[in-house]
């Protein structure tokens, strides 16, 4: 290094990283649980098509998330056009794609975790609670989300640590803005690039402390 | 258990014949294969010239490998198996050469290139000063990436010399080769970006808005050389020399790029 070390480049992609995951788990968990409680729990024609559907983020390449999420929200789509309408600028290219695009690839794993969560709770006390009158809000409320806590904390850290490490439709959607858009996966992408292999080592012992303390948390639980 | 390891054991030896089957792909029956790194804007006329060198040479096949310079120069360095390597700058040729990778009695400066900023073809930004670039229609400018891609290199130079660098940042999105820079703009997710005028010419989604000063910047000079651990050596000498042949030269004159004695 010839150069003073450049704290502040160092911290950038971390702090963007880290909002970007907290916001998407908090999305990605009231859709999950919005998602586990209308789909999870019922049977209606067409849900395994629709389940299916929704998982396929998990196994995907994140380039084809990517793809399909530019056509969604590029500027030429009509996603994208409201989008700057309302927002008064375009989505393609900020922090927010960034959230979209890590929303959509955690979404399968949250959904999973709370599903089974969710049919751990004998339907007993459900249809009891609905005999005594309590609508599906009060049910998921406080009859569901209690009794499946366990479950919500695996699911939101397990939300949290793939938005962390989501790379390529993030990559594709948020582009690379040092200091805007340059999340600490893109970051040691373009560190590798140009050989800065200090700073890369560094950004990797970030992902790979908080993952691992992640996972630790949700194995301690369970 | 038993049973698993059995199919484990079956599922590895196959795995591993396919595998060495592939190790030796670099003469597929009588042909001999070269691969050509060359800068991402090199794209279409390297197709063209490809198709027209195997036309006349069919115990040679011609692969391509386009990327941004920097990037290319890097898997050379990491002992990519290229025979021919083609940037758009001098710089990562000379880290090359300064490395003992290139081999410099083969080493030419082959093409000449200018540097445009380009807009979506049906935006109507216009540019008449290169401070121009901050307008309110510009909400993202596209550059590649300074560190890898040359064009991006030559971009921050202008800017920096005309001491725009640090206002232009903050709205530059950064792209990993050229081509990356151009479908940015044509896609009209960037309202302009930095491209040389031969990825202008080759796109009808996008209009050329502003040509770059030239003295702005050091000379879009873009290099050829022959890499050292070339195992194809005399096929990537032939196709060097038709690279600078009569043939090649009005392919490349055809899609803008200036050819140099």
């Amino acid at each position: 290094m010839d150069r003073a070390f450049d704290w502040d480049a160092f911290f950038q992609p971390v702090w963007l990283s880290l909002k970007v995951s907290f916001i998407a788990s908090l999305l990605v968990m009231a859709l999950g649980i919005w998602a586990a409680h209308r789909i999870g729990g019922r049977r209606f024609f067409g849900k395994t098509l629709l389940e299916t559907t929704l998982l396929l983020p998990l196994v995907l390449p994140p380039t084809v998330v990517g793809f399909l999420l530019l056509v969604l929200l590029g500027r030429r789509s009509w996603v994208g056009r409201l989008w700057e309408w309302w927002f008064e600028q375009p989505v393609i290219f900020t922090w927010h794609a960034a959230v979209i695009a890590a929303v959509v690839v955690a979404f399968p794993l949250v959904y999973q975790t709370l599903k089974a969560g969710f049919a751990s709770v004998p339907n007993e006390y459900k249809d009891a609670a609905r005999l005594d009158g309590a609508g599906e809000g009060q049910v998921l409320f406080r009859i569901t989300i209690p009794l499946s806590v366990r479950s919500l904390a695996t699911a939101y850290v397990l939300g949290f640590a793939r938005a962390l490490g989501e790379f390529g439709a993030t990559l594709m959607v948020a582009g690379n803005i040092p200091g805007r858009t340059r999340t600490i996966p893109t970051a040691i992408y373009a560190a590798v690039e140009t050989n800065e292999w200090l700073l890369a080592g560094l950004w990797s012992a970030v992902l790979i402390c908080i993952a691992f303390a992640l996972l630790l948390a949700t194995r301690t639980r369970g | 258990m038993r049973r698993f390891g059995g199919a484990a054991a079956l599922a590895l030896g196959i795995v591993l014949s396919a595998m060495t089957g592939c190790g030796t792909a670099s003469s597929s029956g009588d042909r001999t294969e070269i691969l050509v790194s060359a800068a991402s804007s090199l794209t279409d006329c390297l197709q063209d010239i490809k198709a027209r060198y195997e036309a006349s040479r069919p115990r040679v096949a011609v692969h391509l490998n386009f990327g941004a310079s920097g990037a290319l120069r890097r898997q050379i360095e990491q002992g990519a198996a290229a025979d021919l390597f083609i940037s758009a700058d001098g710089e990562n040729m000379k880290l090359l050469l300064d490395q003992d990778l290139i081999d410099e009695s083969r080493l030419t400066a082959l093409l000449s290139n200018e540097l445009v900023v380009v807009a979506p073809a049906d935006s109507d930004i216009r540019i008449g000063a290169i401070d121009q670039v901050f307008q309110e229609k510009i909400r993202h400018i596209a550059i590649g990436d300074p560190e890898t891609v040359p064009s991006g290199a030559y971009a921050r130079e202008a800017l920096e010399h005309l001491g725009l660098w640090d206002a232009v940042r903050p709205i530059a999105v950064y792209g990993n080769n050229v081509r990356q820079v151009l479908a940015y703009v044509e896609t009209g997710n960037a309202d302009a970006g930095f491209v040389y005028r031969t990825d202008a010419l080759a796109s009808n989604q996008v209009r050329t808005v502003y040509t770059v000063d030239s003295s702005s910047h050091g000379p879009i000079l873009y290099h050829v050389g022959i890499i050292k651990t070339s195992r194809h050596r005399d096929e990537a000498e032939d196709f060097h020399q038709f690279l600078r042949g009569a043939e090649a030269r009005e392919i490349f004159e055809q899609y803008g790029f200036g050819v140099t004695e």
